[in-house]
């Protein structure tokens, strides 16, 4: 018995060893080969300045777009129940299964000039394969399933009396969800917020067959990677350095940011009712 | 007073509520959990829509099914109490009074003695102080009913007696009509002056305490509302018992400890009748003459002075137990449970704690006590 219990211990040590030497040795082998001078001297390059431009700027704008369009529908989904309700919530999450290749062939069947909608935006004079605003969907498409399901479960998970609760003292539907949904479920959205940046920031499948890898325009940091690689390995590592050191940054900012409390209000106007 | 009118029908999972009920002063709605009972709260407040029926305060109506009248929850001048207090954890206190209305925060606050507490967050409050955060918040929106769900079972057995007797007392001052769900007889006939039994949807029964015990309707009513609850004095303890002056003079004894006005507790099956005087100094003895027999089932329940027994069917035959006669109640002193009263505030003679109803005999129960009025 001693010797069985004993030998699982070491078994298990064993394993999670190889796990995490596993995971970490890849990043470890980046930094190791990078002296640090070389990470900054990569930001002179104007390649890589370009391509973090437009990493940033088109995930910061597909982030929004994910805020504002996948929270309401998260808390619709979460908030009523009707017939055909999980049948939307698989197709919610269906793009994270889906090859990030196919994902980009489905944007260019959707939106591409060929496309379902390619004549209708055509007509408005809006071509949108191989722009930046391609980027920004690509990234969209990708990243958002990843919000709106933890989104769904932070919602669900406050619990319906204080909903309740908020309209029986008079605040209306607007106000409840403001001041008690919103407010309760901020954990949850947080951690499914950088869940998306995180897979936004890293997006290269759809991104590099929808909108294509043009310098300062749709070349993103990971695409500008594989690009160096071909050309130079040192070169490519020291730019993967600097996209893992930079998403680190961002993804802590937004984690503190998205979670942060309001540090207790002594004054009522704080709270005080709108109406 | 205003009153709350409600008639309506909900389908619930696995069977309909049904009830018609006058709120005038305060209501006790009792049953076993699942019969329904928080749901008439969720309808009256317009958290749950029913299929037919009518809700109104006076002449404000909030629901009216036929004439496709449903106010929401907040354009009803409702004050919910939840069972767990649903109190927001992300506010502080105060913030959590001022949600219902700012005008009056400072004043309730004060009048619930929770000022000290206006800058912590409910999970640092014990289960008392919860609840008079709940109930202040409630009251901040200026409800013209109070809905109190379950409003003791979330406390414990320790905390509860006091909080019970603190909510009597606030109850009598609010003056708002009042509807309390519970699933404890006692907590009920503590806290309002009519009572109604609910089971499986359907109102049983609803009238006076003193009415449940002495003539239920049917043996469910007779085995759920069981408690005697007669008014009295502890006087002091004697051999390690609470000796309490009853109001009718007889002194009788009890386990628990207590003080003041009490209530003694006295489930009708813990009472014996006899028709002579047994000579045994365990027993509590009140004598008295037989007011009122009523046969439910097999069984017999017999109203002697201001206390109700349950006897069998063969032994009411024996001792040949008829109106008008005397007999002798006795009953343990362990059987016998003491709860606290509100001694001041609580006129006595009068509908408004209930005990009073039961400490006299049947027929002498003021009829125009029952406000609630079954339709």
């Amino acid at each position: 018995m001693g010797v069985r219990r004993g030998l699982l211990a070491v078994l298990v040590v064993a394993a999670s060893t190889v796990a995490l030497a596993f995971l970490v040795l890849p990043m470890a082998a980046i930094f190791l080969r990078v002296p640090p001078g070389d990470l900054l001297h990569e930001l002179t390059n104007p390649v890589v300045k370009d391509a973090l431009v437009v990493s940033l700027k088109t995930t910061a704008i597909a982030q929004v777009l994910i805020l504002l369009f996948g929270t309401p529908l998260a808390y619709l989904l979460a908030s009523r129940r009707f017939r055909g309700r999980s049948v939307l919530v698989t197709i919610v999450e269906l793009p994270l299964v889906l090859p990030p290749a196919v994902a980009g062939l489905g944007l260019l069947a959707a939106f591409g000039r060929v496309g379902l909608l390619g004549s209708t935006l055509d007509t408005f004079g809006i071509s949108l394969p191989f722009t930046q605003t391609a980027v920004t969907l690509a990234v969209a498409f990708v990243a958002s399933p990843l919000y709106i399901r933890q989104a769904i479960a932070a919602f669900e998970a406050v619990d319906p009396d204080l909903v309740a609760a908020s309209r029986t003292l008079g605040a209306g539907p607007v106000r409840t969800f403001f001041r008690v949904n919103l407010p309760l479920a901020r954990g949850g959205l947080a951690a499914g917020e950088a869940l998306a940046f995180a897979r936004g920031l890293g997006e290269f499948g759809a991104t590099i067959m929808f909108a294509g890898s043009f310098q300062g325009v749709t070349q993103t940091l990971p695409l500008a990677i594989y690009e160096q690689f071909a050309i130079d390995f040192d070169s490519a590592l020291a730019m993967g350095a600097l996209l893992v050191v930079v998403s680190a940054a961002l993804l802590l900012s937004i984690k503190l940011l998205l979670s942060w409390q309001p540090s207790r209000q002594t004054s009522s106007s704080a709270y005080a009712p709108s109406t | 007073m205003a009153t709350l009118s409600a008639d309506f029908e909900l389908r619930l999972r696995s069977f309909d509520l049904r009830l018609a009920l006058e709120v005038e002063r305060t209501v006790a709605l009792v049953g076993p959990s699942g019969a329904g009972k928080s749901s008439v709260l969720r309808v009256i407040a317009g958290l749950a829509r029913p299929e037919a029926g009518r809700v109104a305060l006076d002449d404000e109506v909030w629901l009216d099914v036929g004439d496709s009248v449903f106010r929401t929850p907040d354009e009803r001048r409702v004050g919910l109490v939840f069972q767990e207090y649903a109190l927001f954890p992300h506010m502080s206190v105060r913030a959590n009074v001022a949600y219902g209305g700012k005008e009056r925060v400072d004043e309730l606050l004060e009048r619930f003695r929770i000022s000290h507490l206006a800058d912590a967050r409910p999970p640092e409050l014990s289960g008392g102080e919860r609840q008079r955060v709940a109930l202040a918040r409630a009251l901040a929106r200026n409800p013209g009913v109070l809905l109190l769900d379950e409003p003791l079972s979330a406390l414990d057995t320790h905390t509860k007696h006091g909080v019970r007797l603190e909510l009597q007392e606030l109850l009598q001052a609010f003056d708002l009509p009042t509807l309390v769900v519970t699933h404890d007889y006692e907590d009920a006939v503590a806290l309002a002056d009519t009572v109604g039994v609910i089971v499986h949807g359907a109102l049983r029964q609803l009238g006076t305490p003193g009415e449940l015990v002495s003539q239920p309707n049917d043996p469910f009513v007779a085995s759920f509302t069981g408690a005697n609850l007669l008014r009295g004095h502890a006087l002091g303890v004697d051999n390690g018992l609470t000796k309490v002056r009853l109001e009718n003079g007889e002194v009788v004894y009890s386990i628990d400890p207590g003080e003041g006005e009490v209530g003694v507790v006295v489930y009708p099956w813990d009472v014996s009748v006899g028709r002579i005087h047994a000579d045994d100094s365990a027993m509590n003895l009140v004598r008295g003459e037989i007011a009122s027999v009523v046969h439910i089932g097999n069984r017999v329940r017999v109203r002697i002075g201001p206390l109700t027994a349950e006897v069998t069917e063969a032994s009411s035959a024996r001792l040949e137990l008829e109106r008008g006669g005397s007999a002798i109640a006795s009953f343990k002193a362990t059987g016998t449970r003491l709860v606290p009263l509100s001694g001041a505030g609580v006129p006595t003679g009068s509908a408004a704690a209930g005990a009073d109803l039961l400490a006299q005999p049947a027929p002498l129960e003021p009829e125009p006590a029952a406000r609630a009025r079954r339709r």
